[in-house]
């Protein structure tokens, strides 16, 4: 071991892999970071992932979506009440609205149509979000504090560990456990799953199929909402995160496999562990990791680890 | 007054015009057959009387009202059950999940359909209820498509080439179970290119040719007149 640490350090010239390899607890806590950060995409690449599994149309606006409801936190966290849980609770809701609005105004016109339009006119919304955010929030850089309940750290004998991110790392798997009971338990679950297969004949049984895709829209929705904010103590809520985290989440949920739910739950840890130790062996690449393990992915398995081959369901 | 009446449809799948003026009508409780060789607009009739493609001219009444152009849900949930024919289970859900999306009750005082009731008719879909609807045989899939229509509590049913591809055995059950629901008072608008089935079956036969109906009779002058059938059936 020691050589190998001698190795990384003076042949390699690579302290990152040498405080890894030398310091444990440092390790660790690589994997902390990268389950939490991983949980906080999966939650946001989840919705995207649902959206588009049922509804065949490629959320370009779920960027903007999760960049709400980081500045709704704010609004209401920071500014208003005080209290982060209020604040979460809010942005929900307000991406449960903004959901209705844009899929009902929008988005129910272009489901039959080709996805150029469908990418133009997502985009179109992307455009709108991200100015209406800057008419109601400006261009500053917001800060969020932890919740009162989680400012401190726990103790996990290896080392201590932020109470919030710890946090984040038991919520993401159970919003997985979730979203999983739901489609396959729940009869709403059932009807989307067979809205994927086939929608017409499921509205020749009687199912008012534009009710379900407007209600898999609100989910997939409210989920980025609740991710952004979320996210906003550790991820400060301004212009242009929206754009960050889209590319994340495409790249997420295509390792992952389009409409799968635990695809998107590994795409997001591989992202997480990827990205964190990457970050430490070779910090001037961090832009590069999301490009890469997509790549890899793509020439081994381009419907993703939990997809199905294009057409393998007639 | 006939619980389901189709006047004058014309019906076209964009420029091209399939249906030119189709009218029956189909009293409660009776089952009238179209028939036809491959093309001449059986499917287009059903999916013309079920919403799936609206006819561009032309009434259908059901039950009194008015309802050609309304969404295929809003037909459905009025009472009309449709089984295309090329079945359409969804392949992902299991047997009895396919019956579950399809799940309405009854109107106050009918008999209604349930999983146990369905399973009462189809015995053989109660040991499959949790394989996935892709992996079932032919036979299977029909029994299924049927029972999910049923699973709606549907007045009239349009079953649409129920004996397609299947074998004669299974084929031969099949009329049977059909036989059942129409004595229970269903109503049925079938599709069929076999013959002893609609003979079986039907109280009024329509030929269909070229998008029109160019012959209707009962069974039995069907038989006598052998001529009509072999003009219009063969090639
Ligand atoms: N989706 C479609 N688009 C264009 N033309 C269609 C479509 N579906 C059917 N047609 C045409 O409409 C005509 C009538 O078809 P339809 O399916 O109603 O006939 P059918 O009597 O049910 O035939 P079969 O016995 O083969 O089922 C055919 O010429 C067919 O090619
Ligand atoms: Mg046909």
């Amino acid at each position: 071991m020691d050589s190998l640490i001698q190795f990384a350090q003076q042949d390699l010239g690579n302290p990152g892999l040498a405080a890894l390899l030398s310091n444990p607890s440092f390790a660790f806590i690589q994997l902390m970071n990268s389950f939490s950060q991983a949980m906080n995409l999966f939650i946001i690449a989840a919705g995207l992932s649902l959206i588009f599994g049922v509804l065949r149309v490629i959320n370009f606006a779920h960027g903007a979506f999760y960049m709400f409801g980081a500045y709704i936190v704010y609004s209401v966290a920071q500014e208003w009440t005080g209290n982060f849980w209020l604040g979460v609770a809010a942005a929900g809701l307000g991406l449960a609205v903004m959901a209705v609005v844009i899929e009902r105004g929008l988005f129910q016109y272009i489901y039959d149509k080709e996805h150029l339009m469908q990418l133009l006119l997502t985009f179109a919304v992307v455009l709108i979000l991200s100015d209406v955010a800057k008419i109601i929030w400006g261009t500053d850089q917001y800060s969020v504090s932890y919740p009162a309940s989680m400012k401190g750290a726990v103790d996990l004998g290896v080392t201590f560990y932020p109470t919030y991110r710890l946090f984040l790392i038991v919520v993401g798997p159970a919003i997985a456990i979730g979203l999983w009971l739901f489609t396959e338990r729940t009869r709403f679950g059932r009807l989307t799953r067979a809205a994927t297969q086939d929608r017409e004949m499921l509205s020749a049984l009687g199912v008012n199929v534009p009710i379900i895709y407007t209600g898999v829209f609100i989910l997939g929705s409210v989920l980025a909402g609740i991710g952004g904010g979320l996210a906003a103590p550790f991820n400060s809520p301004t212009p242009g995160m929206d754009a960050t985290i889209i590319v994340d989440c495409f790249v997420i949920v295509i390792v992952g496999g389009l409409g799968s739910i635990w695809g998107s739950f590994i795409g997001a840890i591989i992202y997480g562990l990827v990205f964190n130790y990457g970050s430490v062996i070779v910090p001037n690449w961090q832009d590069v990791f999301p490009f890469l393990i997509l790549l890899a992915v793509l020439l081994v398995r381009p419907w993703g680890l939990f997809g199905k081959p294009e057409g393998g369901n007639a | 007054m006939a619980q389901l009446e189709a006047r004058n449809l014309h019906t076209s799948y964009g420029l091209s015009r399939v249906l030119f003026g189709v009218s029956f009508e189909v009293e409660q409780g009776s089952c009238i057959a179209l028939i036809g060789r491959n093309g001449v607009g059986k499917t287009t009739t059903m999916r013309s009387l079920i919403g799936l493609t609206p006819p561009s001219e032309g009434e259908v009444v059901w039950e009194g009202r008015q309802i050609a152009g309304l969404a295929p849900h809003t037909v459905a949930k009025l009472g009309i059950g449709f089984v295309p024919e090329d079945r359409r289970i969804f392949p992902e859900l299991t047997v009895w999940e396919n019956l579950d999306i399809a799940r309405r009750p009854a109107e106050p005082g009918r008999q209604a359909w349930g999983e146990d009731e369905v399973f009462d008719l189809f015995p053989d879909l109660k040991d499959i209820q949790s394989r996935a609807g892709g992996v079932l045989s032919g036979g299977q899939q029909q029994m299924l498509t049927i029972a999910r229509s049923l699973m709606g509590n549907p007045r009239l049913l349009l079953l649409d080439e129920p004996s397609e591809g299947l074998a004669p055995r299974v084929v031969e059950t099949l009329r049977e179970r059909v036989r059942t629901l129409k004595e229970s008072g269903l109503s049925i608008v079938l599709a069929e290119q076999n013959l002893g089935f609609v003979l079986a079956l039907s109280d009024t036969c329509h030929i269909m040719e070229k998008g029109e109906i160019v012959y209707s009779g009962t069974p039995d002058h069907l038989r006598e007149n052998r001529d009509v059938l072999d003009r219009h059936l063969t090639l």
